[in-house]
């Protein structure tokens, strides 16, 4: 009787906790496929009289939205992957050597994630200014990588120091260099911790919007994040423009989220 | 190669882009605070002392900024916390659809803030909002509430989309950390007859002590440094009743291009972090809870 009393109230506590972690995401849908005239008529309609794709085709033919897409997707994904072959490199000495100034340099890393980053925004635009980096996607590229390596060094550290390090020496006898074990052996075991950084990193920047909005502002070479941002500079919120725009910027992430999960969990 | 070549190989782009990109700006990011640094008077840039400090205590909006980090702070961690802590109790057996289940609820996590700021933006509004719509349809309210624009209710409403925001981050950890608490010790529990309660209070909360501690840190953290949310749901309105400091900081910098007084808002957030960390290190007796 208890259990059963103590099962409905888990249950109910679980579906009422979907429900409210859903619902945002089920309304911006839903408003992103009302025609205009129902985002603003009374009584609110839960569910569209008449769907329609305009505000998608809207947000086309209003900006540049497939550039901006083509933008963020680019600078996430190649800066994901600098990260990870500068930051595997780091994390791997940093877990299996030890030397002077080795916990310095952790040190370093981990007061990196608490500081204020606001504080060396202007330096940075100066710097990007000397370098004549300002509108250009390579300041992002850097910017991010620079931004990702001390966590992901942190992160794949960890799983570097569950691989026993048996395993590494073991080849070196048999004649590897220690790069080549690195590369061929221990490199295929953590795939997964590689992988999640990645998904890690992606998610990062591709949300990433501070620094973009200092750097670039050419509008061919905005990310979507600061496209969104001048929406609503620009337009005074378009709802129905805007939601359409949250949709599209939110899907790669919920994918990515959701095949992370499926490995994580196999992991 | 020896191995003081690989130490140097492995850890010289990493330490070179951070100690350039990062440290580097911030040491100057730290001098602008005590310079007049203005973007648009780039000509004028000068020592001024403590100026920028001395501005900051005397600007009403500062002090609010100050009280409201502080409430923003302990309000969004606390009940992030408790909400992550009963999910993941809750997920922690497994059953069937507990995986898609995760997925649905979690995503969140994925989002940015900004992002999510202009969701519930939209949500709460005032004419067309849908929480307004369902207030008033069910009855709570009788008339439309101002929860963005509203001194009263506007800080209320950014904690609560914080929280919607944040529990995910707590749920996920904190079910990673249940799932690694050995079963025998809840088998001899049980034999030795402690209730659900007690099995919670005197097994399972300390085991997971450590993962507790860390992420309450990192995320105070977390929520005192980042803008975003607060920058798409009211930028600090109205009348910089939701500014934090961090929002506030930002404000200096996009709308103003007052790096110093920016830079000093800075400063000062590091000091309080500063003493935060000496203060929950020393609570909890945990030194260790830096290394996650």
């Amino acid at each position: 009787m208890k259990k059963n009393i103590f099962r409905s109230g888990k249950i109910i506590y679980l579906a009422l906790y979907l429900l409210i972690m859903i619902f945002p995401l089920y309304w911006i849908l839903i408003t992103s496929l009302k025609p205009q005239k129902e985002i603003f008529s009374f009584p609110l309609k839960y569910w569209p009289e008449h769907m329609t794709l305009d505000n998608y085709i809207h947000i086309f033919k209003i900006s540049k939205f497939h550039i901006y897409i083509g933008n963020s997707l680019l600078v996430s994904i190649v800066s994901a992957l600098i990260v990870l072959v500068i930051a595997t490199l780091s994390a791997y000495v940093m877990a299996r050597f030890t030397f002077r100034g080795h916990k310095q340099i952790m040190m370093a890393f981990i007061a990196t994630q608490m500081l204020p980053g606001f504080v060396a925004l202007a330096p940075l635009y100066l710097m990007m200014s000397s370098m004549n980096l300002i509108n250009n996607r390579m300041s992002l590229i850097l910017m991010y990588t620079v931004t990702l390596i001390p966590f992901t060094t942190i992160m794949l550290r960890g799983f570097f120091q569950r691989i026993p390090a048996s395993l590494e020496e073991a080849a070196m006898i048999d004649g590897c260099s220690r790069w080549s074990a690195l590369l061929r052996i221990i490199i295929p075991v953590m795939l997964p911790g590689i992988a999640s950084s990645f998904i890690f990193a992606f998610v990062q920047n591709w949300n990433e919007l501070f620094l973009a909005v200092m750097f670039i502002d050419n509008d061919s070479l905005k990310t979507l994040p600061v496209a969104m941002n001048s929406f609503i500079l620009k337009f005074d919120v378009d709802w129905g423009a805007m939601s359409a725009g949250a949709v599209l910027s939110i899907i790669p992430t919920v994918l990515i989220f959701a095949f992370a999960q499926k490995f994580m969990q196999k992991g | 190669m020896n191995n003081r070549k690989i130490i140097l190989t492995g850890l010289i782009p990493a330490l070179l882009l951070v100690l350039v990109f990062t440290y580097y700006p911030f040491l100057r990011g730290i001098i602008m605070a005590f310079q007049e640094y203005k973007l648009f008077n780039l000509s004028h840039v000068h020592f001024i002392g403590i100026d920028n400090f001395k501005n900051a205590f005397q600007d009403p909006k500062f002090i609010m900024a100050l009280q409201n980090s502080a409430y923003w702070v302990f309000c969004s961690l606390i009940l992030q916390f408790l909400f992550g802590l009963t999910l993941a109790l809750m997920l922690k057996k497994k059953f069937r659809g507990r995986g898609i289940y995760q997925g649905l609820v979690f995503y969140s996590w994925a989002l940015s803030g900004f992002l999510i700021g202009m969701i519930w933006k939209w949500m709460f509004n005032s004419q067309i909002g849908v929480i307004n719509d369902l207030l008033l349809r069910f009855g709570f309210i009788q008339e439309r509430i101002g929860f963005l624009s509203e001194q009263k209710w506007a800080m209320m409403s950014v904690i609560i989309a914080n929280v919607w925001y944040g529990v995910a981050f707590f749920a996920i950890m904190l079910l990673a950390a249940l799932q690694s608490v050995p079963s025998e010790l809840y088998e001899a529990a049980e034999m030795d007859g402690a209730g659900g309660v007690r099995r919670l209070w005197n097994i399972t909360l300390p085991y997971i002590k450590p993962t507790i501690i860390s992420t309450l840190m990192l995320r105070a953290i977390w929520i005192f440094n980042d803008p975003s949310l607060i920058y798409g749901l009211t930028n600090g309105g109205p009348a910089g009743s939701t500014h934090i400091l961090s929002s506030l900081m930002l404000e200096h910098i996009i709308y103003g291009g007052d790096y110093g007084a920016a830079s000093a808002i800075g400063i000062i957030m590091i000091v309080i972090l500063l003493l935060y960390t000496i203060f929950f290190l020393s609570v909890t007796k945990a030194e260790k809870a830096g290394e996650f």
